[in-house]
């Protein structure tokens, strides 16, 4: 059965449909207008992938550090003050021979707490549809050449969890320290489309 | 339509240089309207997402990410009887496309907790085969499939329970890890093995 409002097609633009709910909700008393302007403050501006950078660095040159946050990834993250109400943190280790991508192919799962809120690509249908099935064609077009014979494990993020890749350390950044370390770490390479 | 891992005919994945966390000012106040109207209307995380879920799927693919959330907190703050559909169409000034009717029959109560796990990490499961009507985290493209628990999460609240019932439960919860020849027989890619994190309920010893 499909009612009038089960329509495929949505007429009123969203930007319009938005600002209607707004006004009805901030009515009944649902929301509060600060607290929205203060939510999107701390998504925009407080949370982002600066904060996975600083954990990656900090396990590059502390290994044991590095085994509290493959261990737990949540205490580990907390001992550097960062943390937050959005779950539970799991970070796994990618190498030479093992390379590791997060996906949600259910609806867009991420960790926000570390990484902040996902790109649109992440969001997207082909790369949820896609990174299960092809992994390796997938990455091939998003820029990352694995070798053959490195295995490709994909992290399908469908309960609890939220995964962060531990990036391999690139090469010749031996002498380097914790911030400049930090500085080399990327979004994409925490979420496995990337290698540093 | 949410359920899209594994399926077939979709094209490149399109990347943003430099992209903003939002695009448009309203995507940033849906979504922080979505997180005050759940405390504030009673609703949890996986009701909101069945929300989505219920889009219709034509509807589902067309909209985008944070016109899914719009849809399901309109569609939500309707079923909560905070505000009717038609006061959203008088204040849009036409129809505000809402997700369709939930299907699953209600649960009632939650019953009791299940703290018991039934596997262990190196257990050999399957995946059992179900096709539920209502919210679940059982993505479909494992369903059926054989792999072997690689780590334990303890007791965690069950999604599926809590979306159509009363209250909340937990159940074990485990990572499942499945080879890909496994998941995509011979059209996987070589060398690959996806994981993913599975409740008790979902998965039988083999």
């Amino acid at each position: 059965m499909t009612t009038a409002h089960e329509h495929d097609r949505q007429d009123v633009p969203p930007a319009e449909r938005a600002a209607a709910l707004e006004r009805l909700l901030m009515e009944k008393g649902i929301v509060d207008e600060k607290l929205i302007d203060a939510i999107v403050d701390r998504f925009t501006e407080k949370v982002g992938p600066r904060k996975g950078a600083r954990l990656v660095a900090r396990a590059w040159l502390d290994p044991g550090f590095k085994q509290r946050l493959l261990a737990d990834g949540k205490a580990a993250a907390a001992e550097l003050g960062i943390g937050g109400p959005e779950g539970e943190l799991a970070v796994v280790e990618s190498s030479e021979k093992l390379h590791n991508v997060v996906v949600c192919t259910l609806c867009s799962c991420y960790p926000w707490s570390v990484l902040g809120l996902p790109p649109r690509w992440y969001k997207s249908p082909e790369y949820r549809a896609r990174m299960v099935r092809e992994p390796r064609t997938l990455l091939r077009e998003m820029g990352l050449d694995l070798p053959e014979d490195t295995e490709v494990h994909v992290w399908d993020s469908s309960a609890e969890k939220r995964y962060m890749v531990l990036p391999l350390r690139p090469s010749a950044t031996e002498g380097l320290g914790e911030d400049d370390l930090a500085a080399l770490v990327t979004r994409d390479s925490m979420v496995g489309v990337s290698r540093l | 339509m949410h359920d899209l891992g594994g399926k077939d005919g979709f094209g490149p994945v399109v990347v943003e240089e430099e992209e903003p966390v939002f695009h448009e000012d309203w995507e940033g106040r849906v979504f922080a309207m979505a997180g005050l109207a759940r405390a504030t209307c009673g609703f949890g995380t996986p009701q909101f997402r069945h929300a989505i879920e219920r889009m219709r799927p034509a509807a589902y693919l067309a909209a985008s990410y944070y016109e899914r959330w719009l849809t399901a907190l309109a569609t939500l703050v309707v079923e909560k009887q905070v505000v009717s559909a038609a006061d959203l169409d008088q204040e849009v000034g036409g129809t505000f496309a809402l997700s369709g009717p939930v299907r699953a029959a209600p649960l009632g109560a939650a019953g009791p907790d299940l703290t018991e796990p039934r596997f262990s990490v190196g257990d050999a499961v399957r995946v059992r085969v179900a096709h539920p009507r209502g919210h679940t985290r059982c993505p479909g493209y494992v369903r059926g499939r054989r792999g072997v628990v690689v780590r334990y999460d303890g007791p965690c609240n069950f999604d599926d329970v809590e979306a159509h019932a009363e209250g909340k439960r937990v159940e074990p919860l485990y990572c499942v890890r499945f080879q890909g020849a496994d998941l995509f027989g011979q059209d996987s890619e070589p060398n690959s093995v996806v994981y993913a994190d599975l409740f008790d309920s979902y998965l039988e010893a083999r």
